[in-house]
């Protein structure tokens, strides 16, 4: 079983890209050898109300039950908890994108989000950035994610649980050794912005972090997903780490 | 030293291991004398790795040792081109095509379209200049990059390469399969670099 937690449908407002509709996705999918993907509205993160992009992804999910949905929750706008009840029967994740929906990730209105999320029992994605910074679009100006905010949200509730796709070993590195252990244990990092070998960032970060603390993810279409799969492959760790990444943490962080 | 490192490698491991002379063309004279004693010991390639935009004339000579040795020249690209800001030093594709163009009979490899600049910025300029092959390597593996390098320069200017020791390039050669046939996939993966490296550089290829 592989799950990849972090793929996108839909177009992307600063370039084009290929493979954003269900179809190219799942054959995306089949060629890797991805059995399940945890899907967001690509176009929605810009959306200023993201909100009105899951429709199309619970609606995908029905007709395809390997695309997963994991809707847009925006703090500011008075229906997250009308999402977040939806979300709760029906998605693995909601994701709430602080710094592309312009908001305070460690602001009063974040901090509801938070606790109503915990209330129902689903965690919280999140994207360090979507592109390198040496070719975004001169429009693209918004702020990668800090570590220090990912930090803080992980103080902001006890009980919540986070996953974090496209950060990179200095910054998983910088949350993760300044968090108690049980801070630590709530979130998730995702594969995609982290080197292979033979730079080995994923072998050292499951050394010295462990393999319970990542799961899979592509970035697809933004990222062809052959490269996370090639990290994976090429991944030193024992059969059983392997499968936690590959599912296992996702699919639990998920129950 | 960096080039008497390569050659004890090289020494070690002749039949894996291939050499780029790297040189700086800021200091003229002690450029052409390590292409010369470099490549008579068996170096395939000259390496332009300076601070130095690529269309200054101090590229020219060279350039021009590295023609009469009958080597490629890889320029490592740098330098993001979304726009233009006061003081900016990019050498990318847009200056490597101009020193190509100056110098028609060499070989250029524009390193790394996937992480030297903005492969499109650099494809649009690239495509123009037939003595330019672009390299594929670098950590950037965006979905769409790979498809516009084929739709812009074309199997026949693509160059495999891994960027050991950050990548192994992997992903995209696995990518490239599922993309082209696999005539094509062996031009990207080494037929092309055995026409533009010295006849006998890789052995038998």
């Amino acid at each position: 079983m592989r799950i990849d937690v972090n793929a996108f449908l839909g177009h992307y407002p600063f370039r084009k890209i290929e493979g954003g509709s269900p179809a190219l996705l799942l054959e995306a999918m089949k060629r890797t050898g991805i059995d399940q993907a945890w899907v967001s509205n690509l176009p929605a993160m810009f959306w200023r109300d993201p909100t009105e992009g899951n429709a199309m992804l619970y609606r995908v999910a029905e007709t395809q039950p390997a695309l997963r949905p994991v809707p847009a929750v925006h703090p500011g706008l008075a229906n997250w908890e009308a999402v977040l009840d939806q979300a709760a029967t029906r998605a693995p994740a909601v994701r709430v994108d602080a710094t592309f929906l312009g908001i305070n990730p460690l602001g009063a209105e974040m901090g509801a989000v938070v606790s109503g999320a915990v209330q129902r029992g689903l965690p919280i994605m999140m994207a360090v950035k979507l592109e390198d910074g040496r070719q975004r679009h001169p429009h693209d100006r918004i702020p990668d994610l800090s570590p220090a905010e990912v930090r803080g949200l992980l103080r902001a509730d006890s009980a919540v649980r986070l996953i974090v796709t496209h950060a990179d070993r200095d910054f998983i590195e910088q949350v993760h050794f300044g968090s108690t252990p049980a801070e630590a244990a709530r979130v998730l990092w995702d594969i995609c912005w982290l080197w292979g070998p033979p730079m080995d960032d994923i072998d050292h970060l499951v050394a010295t972090i462990g393999a319970t603390r990542f799961c899979f993810g592509t970035g697809m279409p933004l990222r062809i997903p052959e490269s996370s799969v090639a990290k994976l492959e090429l991944l030193r760790c024992s059969a059983a780490e392997r499968a936690a990444i590959e599912a296992l943490n996702a699919s639990g962080c998920s129950a | 030293m960096a080039n008497d490192a390569l050659l004890e490698l090289i020494l070690a491991h002749p039949d894996r291991i291939k050499g780029y002379v790297a040189v700086s063309p800021n200091f003229t004279d002690h450029a052409l004398g390590e292409i010369d004693r470099c490549l008579a010991v068996g170096m395939i390639g000259v390496k332009l790795a300076a601070s130095r935009r690529c269309t200054d004339p101090l590229l020219d000579p060279v350039v021009e040792r590295a023609g009469r040795g009958g080597v490629p020249v890889l320029h490592h690209i740098w330098q993001n081109r979304r726009r233009e800001w006061p003081g900016q030093e990019a050498s990318d594709a847009a200056e490597l095509c101009v020193l190509a163009k100056r110098h028609p009979a060499v070989p250029f490899l524009l390193a790394h379209i996937g992480g030297g600049g903005d492969w499109l910025h650099s494809l649009h300029v690239a495509r123009l200049q037939p003595n330019v092959f672009v390299e594929l390597s670098g950590s950037g593996v965006d979905g769409g990059m790979l498809e516009a390098c084929v739709d812009q320069i074309g199997v026949d200017r693509l160059i495999w390469g891994a960027d050991l020791t950050l990548c192994t390039g992997w992903a995209k050669l696995r990518y490239l399969e599922h993309l082209l046939p696999a005539d094509a996939v062996e031009k990207i993966a080494w037929r092309n670099a055995a026409g533009i490296f010295p006849r006998g550089a890789f052995g038998a290829a």
